[in-house]
């Protein structure tokens, strides 16, 4: 049978994998990143489809919105140029042909194995905003405060990283940043 | 309701709402220039029409026939697509809001609002997030140096204010309990005392109503957070490139945005379409639609208000308020309207 929420669905994962395609296929980094957005909103279509309203308004304004400026951010302030095409690393073709093959023979294996059950209707898993809540904040409120805890770890070494050791004269240091911005 | 009625009520609906938004910003621009000139002891537009009234028109068919000049050196798919992600989801955002109640037409209830979704204030937020890439993208098509930081600007500044903008929003939720604007809009019915209204900003949300003001007025790169397009600084920041109706649509764009604040600062904090009803039956029927009217001209006037009256903030200003000031007093706001709620 196919009704109108199919076609959408299989629509929207059209549009996912093609913008994952021409994530990789394109050779400027701006139009990958934008390839990207367009997942993250087909990605949002899917979970609206299946129910989940709070997560796709989410995933649109936290992944779309706001990690994907960071990204089309990072890219216009380095002004990132074409990217250069090499033959691809050896270590790609070592480790990764196997690994996608292992991969998607695992994938294969595991959907031949559940083939027989039976699907969850649209709709029918828990997603409106209070209950997500309730799973958050109260039965993984453990697991939820330690990510955040190891994200906030990330975030400060990524600073501590970044950061240059402080200099306290004026004169060398500020030239060299401004001889950077210029070439 | 049958599905073809259905349709049809959405259909016409949607062209009412999207002609009277697209009025609305066209005058909300006359509005602007005729206010701020009497600020400053001008006249504003007085020659098109009486009061200079159909200088709208004669801008509009000025930008559909001025040559629209694509530079040579921008980067065209994006460069012609910036100004269309830009007008597009500042005017789908108002497909969420809600008018009125609904209205009785030949026995079926029509609700004032192209479509109920129980999350509209995240659709609301995700749409102008998404807005925030015409303005990023626009700037940095355009192969110029004062248009990419323009857009580097706007893209820094609106991702570090929409977080205030959320949590500022977060208190209003906890009263509410719902996403539906609707919702929120019904929470705010009767009043204190018999005369004093139960809108959130009387309700303790003044706090979430300032930080929702605050970031909102930097959301919509209006003065005084108007760096992206800083006329002393850059040239006319991510839109230098552009001429004719593309400049138009970024303009739209920016107007429409103003609107949809005013709508949400409206819904969320001021009670919506609740006001005192009085009179015969039709007049009952249109009063709350006037009532969200007047509210959002007041709005639209303050903006326009502090456009004539605030100067620019700086760079490192505009951050350190955002970083340093509003956010912690959002979070404040947040934590102290849980414990009241709880309590």
């Amino acid at each position: 049978m196919l009704s109108v929420h199919l076609i959408l669905f299989l629509a929207f994962g059209a549009v996912a994998v093609a913008g994952a395609i021409n994530l990789l296929a394109q050779t400027h980094p701006i139009n990958s990143a934008l390839s990207l957005i367009a997942v993250m909103a087909a990605l949002a279509g899917e979970y609206l489809l299946l129910g989940a309203e709070f997560l796709a308004a989410v995933q649109v304004i936290v992944y779309a919105g706001a990690i994907m400026v960071l990204f089309v951010f990072t890219i216009m302030l380095l002004n990132a140029g074409v990217e250069e095409r090499t033959k691809g690393s050896r270590v790609a073709i070592i480790f990764g042909i196997p690994g996608v093959l292992i991969g998607s023979v695992l994938l294969g294996w595991v959907m031949l194995r559940h083939s027989g059950t039976e699907a969850v209707a649209a709709g029918a898993l828990p997603g409106a905003p209070g209950v997500i809540g309730q799973l958050l904040f109260h039965e993984f409120l453990l697991p939820f405060e330690i990510t955040s805890i190891l994200i906030l770890i990330a975030i400060m070494g990524a600073v501590v990283l970044a950061s240059k050791p402080p200099t306290t004269s004026v004169g060398p240091a500020t030239l060299t940043a401004e001889q950077k911005v210029n070439t | 309701m049958p599905i073809w009625l259905y349709i049809l009520a959405s259909v016409i609906k949607s062209a009412i709402v999207l002609v009277v938004l697209l009025t609305a910003v066209a005058y909300t621009v006359w509005l602007e220039r005729k206010v701020v000139g009497h600020m400053q002891n001008r006249w504003g537009p007085t020659r098109v029409g009486p009061f200079g009234l159909l200088q709208p028109l004669a801008d509009g068919a000025k930008f559909l026939f001025k040559e629209d000049l694509t530079p040579p050196h921008v980067y065209k798919p994006l460069y012609i697509a910036a100004p269309l992600i830009a007008v597009i989801f500042a005017l789908t955002s108002i497909s969420m809001i809600p008018f009125g109640n609904s209205v009785t037409i030949a026995g079926y209830s029509i609700p004032l609002q192209i479509t109920d979704v129980n999350t509209g204030l995240l659709v609301i937020l995700g749409m102008t997030s998404i807005g925030v890439y015409g303005v990023a993208l626009a700037g940095w098509s355009s192969n110029n140096k004062y248009s990419l930081l323009g857009g580097l600007r706007a893209s820094a500044q609106m991702v570090s204010y929409e977080i205030s903008l959320g949590l500022s929003l977060v208190g209003v939720l906890i009263m509410a309990g719902s996403f539906s604007l609707r919702d929120i809009v019904n929470s705010q019915g009767g009043h204190f005392w018999g005369f004093i209204p139960r809108w959130n900003i009387f309700t303790g949300q003044f706090i979430g109503f300032f930080c929702y003001l605050m970031a909102a007025y930097a959301e919509t790169n209006r003065i005084p957070f108007d760096l992206p397009e800083a006329e002393t600084e850059l040239v006319a920041g991510y839109h230098t490139e552009y001429s004719a109706m593309k400049f138009a649509m970024f303009f739209m764009a920016e107007y429409a945005n103003m609107i949809t604040v005013a709508c949400l600062a409206t819904l969320l904090f001021f009670g919506g379409w609740n006001g005192p009803l009085f009179g015969p039956a039709i007049l009952q029927a249109i009063l709350p639609v006037f009532w969200f009217g007047a509210k959002i001209f007041a709005f639209l006037f303050l903006y326009i208000w502090v456009r004539g009256t605030l100067p620019r903030f700086r760079y490192d200003q505009l951050m350190a308020f955002g970083w340093k000031f509003l956010l912690p007093l959002s979070l404040v706001n947040v934590i102290a309207t849980a414990i009241a709620v709880a309590w």
